[in-house]
Parts: structure tokens; sequence; C-alpha cells
């Protein structure tokens, strides 16, 4: 069962390796918040789950901007989930 | 008036930077520079191409906000970089060096917590620092 509202998805840093892609689409159903986005996420791989199981580890920003796991995702949102930054 | 953030792999020359913002007015009296610069071993800086740049204008649009500055530069470089390479750079210009230096301080402190970059050691991931949020949250008192 898949929907018709393509999400892109982006991962950087360990949450990329250890999901083993920089990129990938989640087709939606209908608007949805990105808590239960990340659960459908996890039921993908190993490498999913392992990287999105615990959320205080990681950020979530929506199209380029930090936003909370209560955050509603919309079709043709740019969603990337990442640890918290260490540049500087 | 000079406002100019930047990405990108190759080393950045503190003189050409500090240059653009010397006698940029007249009203120009203090300009203080950062260089943050590898230390203790290699590390392999990730970015999020895009949200970078956008965070890092962000930051220095709170900074303006926050302090009169006439000028100001931001580079973060990326890729792999070796130990005495320099990392960031953060200028700020102002009429009196007491903004100045705050304002670089602030700069710094919002991007080591706001800028998309993670550092990659040798023996993997660099954590995130609890005392940098710390660091970035005193300015929350404003």
């Amino acid at each position: 069962m898949s929907g018709t509202l393509p999400v892109t998805l982006l991962y950087f840093a360990w949450v990329r390796e250890q999901v083993g892609a920089s990129e990938e689409v989640l087709w939606l159903d209908a608007p949805e918040p990105l808590s239960v986005l990340v659960d459908r996420l996890r039921a993908r791989s190993c490498g999913h789950a392992e990287a999105l199981s615990d959320l205080s580890r990681l950020r979530v920003a929506v199209n380029q901007d930090f936003t909370g796991w209560d955050h509603v995702a919309v079709p043709g949102d740019e969603v990337a989930i990442f640890p918290p930054v260490t540049g500087g | 008036m000079t406002f100019e953030v930047r990405v990108q792999r190759e080393v950045f020359v503190l003189d050409v930077e500090y240059r653009k913002l010397m006698g940029i007015n007249d009203k120009t009296g203090a300009l203080v520079s950062f260089s943050g610069l590898v230390r203790d071993a290699p590390l392999e800086l990730e970015h999020y191409p895009g949200m970078a740049e956008r965070q890092m204008q962000a930051v220095l649009d709170a900074a303006r906000g926050r302090w009169p500055l006439l000028g100001s530069i931001i580079v973060h470089r990326y890729g792999l970089l070796a130990v005495g390479d320099p990392i960031v750079l953060v200028l700020t210009a102002s009429s009196h060096r007491a903004e100045a230096f705050a304002a670089a301080d602030f700069l710094m402190d919002w991007l080591k917590t706001r800028a998309p970059f993670w550092k990659k050691a040798t023996e993997g991931w660099v954590n995130a620092k609890v005392s940098d949020d710390l660091a970035a949250r005193r300015w929350d008192i404003k």
C-alpha cells in the first residue's frame, strides 16, 4: 500500500550510514506528522530501524528549517533527519 | 555594508576576507576575526548543502538584529581537513569593539548548534557537546 504524495527524505552523518542511503522518497496517502512518517520508515530495513530507534538522538528539518516531530509533512516537503550538528 | 556567508571545500585566505571589510565606510572602528582550526587529528566535514547556507544566513540575521554591525563574513569549510587547517571564519565589523567581539562570539555559539555540519574523526562521528548547547543558550537571555 503506497500513497500518491511524495516526500523526499535526506539523511546525514551516521544516520545516512546506518540507513544506507543519503536520499529516498516516501509516498503518503495524506499529510501526516513526522513521528508517524518515521514509524513507517523504521519498517523499511534493519538499518532504518537502528538509525531511527531513538528520536531524542536525532534532529529533523523540513524544507531546510529545524522543526519538531509533531510537524505535519505535506507532499513535496524535503524532510532531513540527522544527528545534532557538530560544525564550527 | 558587506554581509556574506559561504560554504566551500577550498581554504579561505584571511587577508582577502579581511580586506573586504576594511574601509567599507567611515564608521568602521573595529574589525574582529575568529578562525577555527582542526586540532588533535584530521577530520572529515559533511554538510547539508542549501540548509547550511540558509542557517548561516539566519544566524547572521539574528546577530544583525542584536548588534549594529557594519559588515560580517562567515565562511565554513567541508571535506577532508588536516590538523591545523582552518575550518571556519567569522569576521565582524562595527563602530566599537564591544559589539564586534560580542557578535563574533554569538555567531560562533549559534553556528555550532544550528549550522548543519558534522565532523567525522578516524574513530567515528564526533558527538555534539552539552557545553556547546549551554554556550548557545546563554544568548537566550537578552
